[in-house]
């Protein structure tokens, strides 16, 4: 049985839907990647199965927790899940935290929710989840505030008081966009060090295709509110089915090989609300039939517990030979 | 932290020595105190005699030099009207002013603050809609004319409260109610856009997310935050506590210290006008001062500038 | 160096910070004796992480700010002071792209008008031949004509940071200085955007200074790269040698920390501790508190950018003495 399988999950704001049907299901101890741009549904997809959405959101579909479904969960049930069984680490540590509050009274109130410890016995915990992030002369730093700290540090408290609850589930939420080069480089070794320390599974949200590859085994690509490509993290390096998967690889930039132009995927994500009748990537994709302007690909399983949500995948070979990109994918793929 | 406190003061100083020669100039543009204080009818020899007893002969920057100088050494003189001493004339009307304007200042924030609070969060409710409309309508009504309606209903009309004068705690009531209403509809605007603010930071995310119920994420997490702009505004209010009630004592012909300074504002009695601008400054000030401070207190980003300043 | 069409020279920048009236000043160096030179059609890559002063290294060979020490030398020529006629007639030839377009375009005004704009200051053309340039830059930066009636909040990200790029190449500027101007934007209009500046610089032969944090766009981008470390250059070579050898222990742990889709977490070096803050910077070489291969003589000898091999230099002791090869700086 799975940790966490999400059903259909659907999201809608104000009339507008912005998640269209999300299925996932997160193992016990498993690291998974969801990869996309901005608006994608990336983190509203785990906002909203935590009940973290604004009123207004509309959430439907099912996010089952053992036997618990989470979207029809009362407020008092969540609320006792999140932290202790699922917890939540967000993009800009320096603002997620309470600016008043001394960086080791919020850890000790997660230590004290979680752990029913108190005083003397709540800070001793706290101080250890502070080493345990590897702070810097942690019984000395549970006195000072969030500005007091640097973006690396604020990060670590964070994970230091998500930690707090031995969560069965992280959800590290573009964790190190906003933090300097040599610092990401840190907090996702970290993350991968408490990971494999706690066994704990992490679901990691980024943008960085790169920065998800090092630390997961599986990657979700997602565009305009649905998962169009499911796919251990190798083989989707090696050859990606869908078109958009295949747009981003060509559109980032690489350290090694030529300095070529970038093929770019051009146009832009479309407005939710202001989707194409068929498939969302359409517009913006090189191979189209009048199926896919037609109705919208579900997410269907290929072989090697790859899926893929696309009328006309590329195919293996295609992707594999066609162009000197992909013939750069595999030479980098060597060097692991 | 010392070197705050000198700013500090050094500060407020400037602002009072502004607030006197502010009070100084516009009285004596706007017209001869001797004129106005001995009446129209009175004989040119009088009126001399009158200019020359205080000093109003001598050229205006001397006569400006030697106010400050009084002041200076505490001497707010007398005045021009009777003779009496200023300062005692303004410290009579002091209780007052506060018993009117201390239980409005605990009106305004029992009333405003929770409003603000609860509004906010059940923003773009019913309720919400029916505070912030109130809210409008008491702080853009100008108090004479809530005064007045106040009046018009419980004195004219149901006939169960008196309408001026102080003679039992039941003449306070509207002048209590016709102060509070307008500062608490902006409590209650000013705590509601702060909470609105603070409950949309990622910190209250974080805190919602770490499994704190949301009455605790509200009390623990949100109050702290959003009291920061709110004490600005309060502070405001405690500074206006011995001078805010000028309006309000005239409709009701309540004898505090607003009342006092439209009189001697209306005769160009200099000393006693002066005297009561100086308490306002200094309350002004002080209110300021405890505000900063509490600023501190509140927000540990300012402590630090505090303590290097 | 003085036949560059760009040339710095020494550039430092002080910043004097005071806390209140009555503390004492303290002089923080942003910049610290940088020197770089640029030819026509070339682009140069400053890389660095927050503290590094490559923003102000930007504004400097601008002009925008003054240096405390050292010369800019544009075209040949002295940069002029500021605000002086000379100094607003270089603004035409030089421009600043930087990373938030919404906050370069007023709201208010249509994007057409305010790409024409630089063309009506500097009194370029009537109003007609204005409006076909207008026309023509908005094609050349790949945004529809009609466009040009939107306001910028009716535009994507993308789409301002190619307005902002059309106004800035509006009057044929020589040089453009972009400052971290394709941060903010998803990876698939990063491309575009990428691809949109090297077509420029191709078809009118623009200098292009490029700042930015991430590595991969600056690679791609850049004929020569810069790497900063608290205000001083630690070294500088062809884009393509920098990232494929990087020689200075930051270059090396810079490089190693860019995620690489395949590549696993241990093979990198991981520098331990935090940038450092220019108010505060430590004795002799900046980098040593974090330097895994730091000597004695780095924590009180300043090393010089010394030129170690033909178009390449390096700030690092370890140069002279015991080269710090590629296999030693991989043992993590």
């Amino acid at each position: 049985m799975p940790l966490v399988d999400i059903r259909d999950l659907k999201v809608a704001f104000d009339g507008v839907q912005v998640l269209h049907g999300i299925d996932l299901t997160i193992e016990k101890g498993e690291a998974v990647g969801l990869v996309g741009e901005s608006g994608c549904g990336k983190s509203v997809t785990w906002l909203a199965a935590l009940g973290l959405l604004p009123k207004k959101a509309a959430i439907s579909g099912h996010v089952m927790l053992g036997k618990d479904d989470l979207v029809i969960a009362s407020q008092r049930h969540l609320e006792s899940i999140r932290g202790r069984r699922i917890a939540m680490i967000f993009q800009d540590p320096s603002s997620s935290l309470n600016p008043v509050i001394r960086v080791g009274r919020q850890i000790e109130e997660a230590v004290r929710l979680h752990r029913g410890l108190t005083g003397q016995a709540a800070r001793a915990e706290a101080r250890r989840l502070l080493e345990l992030v590897e702070m810097p002369d942690a019984g000395r730093r549970l006195d000072n505030y969030p500005h007091e700290f640097s973006g690396g540090q604020n990060q670590r408290a964070m994970i230091a008081m998500a930690l707090a609850g031995n969560p069965d589930l992280l959800i590290a939420d573009e964790p190190t966009t906003a933090l300097d080069a040599t610092i990401q480089a840190q907090i996702l070794d970290l993350l991968a060090r408490l990971r494999a320390e706690t066994g704990m599974a992490v679901v990691f949200i980024s943008h960085d295709l790169g920065a998800v590859s090092e630390i997961c085994e599986r990657v979700c690509v997602m565009y305009a509110g649905r998962i169009v490509e499911q796919c251990p993290t190798a083989a989707l390096f090696r050859s990606p089915r869908h078109p958009y998967t295949r747009g981003l690889f060509g559109a980032i930039p690489r350290l090694d090989g030529g300095r070529e132009r970038l093929t770019p995927v051009e146009g832009t994500v479309p407005q939710p609300g202001m989707l194409p009748k068929g498939c969302a990537f359409s517009p913006r994709c090189g191979h189209i039939t009048d199926e896919c302007l037609t109705s919208p690909p579900v997410l269907s399983k290929l072989e090697g517990h790859r899926a893929v949500a696309c009328f006309h995948p590329v195919s293996d070979e295609a992707s594999a030979h066609s162009s000197k990109k992909s013939a750069k994918v595999r030479s980098e793929l060597e060097l692991i | 932290m010392l070197a705050f406190l000198l700013t500090r003061t050094f500060r407020a100083l400037i602002t009072i020595i502004l607030v006197v020669t502010f009070a100084f100039v516009v009285l004596r543009m706007s017209g001869d105190p001797a004129q106005i204080i001995m009446g129209p009818d009175a004989p040119p020899e009088a009126i001399a005699a009158f200019r020359t007893n205080w000093g109003l002969d001598d050229p205006i920057w001397q006569q400006y030099l030697r106010y400050f100088g009084a002041i200076m050494r505490g001497d707010l003189g007398v005045s021009m009207r009777d003779g009496q001493s200023a300062i005692q004339l303004v410290a009579e009307r002091i209780p007052a002013t506060l018993q009117l304007t201390i239980p409005a200042l605990i009106l305004k924030l029992a009333l405003g603050i929770p409003a603000g609070i609860y509004a906010a969060l059940h923003r773009n409710s019913l309720i919400d809609r029916m505070v912030m409309a109130g809210a409008i309508a008491g702080f853009t009504m100008p108090s004479f004319v809530l005064g007045l309606i106040l009046v018009l209903i419980f004195s004219v009309t149901l006939g169960w409260l008196p309408s001026g004068g102080q003679d039992s705690w039941a003449h306070a009531i509207l002048p209590i109610l016709t102060m509070s209403i307008g500062g608490a509809g902006i409590l209650a605007r000013f705590s509601r856009s702060a909470m609105i603010e603070v409950l949309g930071q990622p910190y209250i995310r974080t805190a919602s997310a770490k499994g704190v119920a949301w009455a605790r994420v509200v009390r623990g997490h949100a109050l702290p935050n959003a009291a920061i702009p709110v004490v600005t505004i309060v502070g405001f209010m405690v500074g206006s506590l011995v001078a805010g009630a000028v309006v309000v004592e005239s409709v009701f012909s309540w004898p505090g210290v607003g009342r006092l300074l439209v009189v001697a504002v209306s005769n160009r009695d200099l000393a006693v006008v002066q005297c009561i601008l100086l308490l306002v400054a200094a309350t002004m000030v002080a209110s300021n001062f405890a505000v900063d401070l509490l600023y501190g207190f509140l927000d540990p980003r300012l402590r630090n500038n505090q303590a290097k300043a | 160096m003085n036949s560059a069409f760009l040339a710095a020279e020494n550039l430092v920048k002080t910043y004097t910070s005071r806390r209140g009236p009555f503390s004492t000043a303290t002089a923080v160096r942003a910049v610290d004796r940088v020197s770089l030179s640029l030819a026509r059609a070339t682009t140069l890559g400053i890389v660095g992480e927050s503290g590094s002063g490559k923003s102000t290294t930007g504004r400097l060979v601008l002009g925008l700010e003054q240096p405390t020490e050292g010369t800019v030398s544009f075209d040949g020529n002295r940069m002029p002071q500021e605000k002086t006629n000379e100094w607003r007639g270089l603004r035409a030839r030089m421009q600043l792209v930087y990373q938030d377009p919404l906050a370069a375009l007023d709201r208010r005004l249509t994007v057409g008008v305010q790409i024409g704009e630089p063309l009506q200051i500097h009194a370029m053309g009537s109003a007609e031949e204005r409006k076909a340039r207008v026309a023509e830059l908005m094609k050349a930066v790949g945004l529809r004509a009609d466009q040009a009636e939107r306001y910028p909040h009716e535009l994507s990200g993308g789409q301002r940071q190619r307005v902002v790029i059309a106004r800035a190449i509006a009057c044929n500027p020589e040089l453009l200085v972009c400052d971290e101007a394709v941060s903010a934007l998803d990876v698939s209009i990063q491309a575009q955007v990428v691809n949109l500046l090297r077509d420029l610089q191709e078809e009118r032969g623009i200098a292009m200074i490029f700042i930015s944090h991430d590595l991969k766009v600056v690679r791609n981008i850049s004929d020569r790269v810069a790497v900063m470390y608290l205000g001083r250059i630690v070294e500088e070579a062809s884009s393509d040698e920098i990232f494929r050898r990087p020689l200075h222990p930051y270059t090396q742990a810079l490089v190693s920390s860019v995620p690489v889709a395949g590549t696993a977490l241990k093979q990198r070096i991981i520098l331990q501790g935090e940038p450092p803050n220019p108010a505060a910077r430590p004795t002799g070489c900046a980098f040593h508190p974090r330097c895994r291969h730091a000597i004695a003589r780095c924590r009180s000898e300043t090393p010089e950018l010394l030129s170690i091999e033909t178009g390449r230099s390096v700030a690092c002791h370890l140069m002279g003495s015991a080269p710090i090869t590629e296999a030693s700086g991989r043992t993590m």
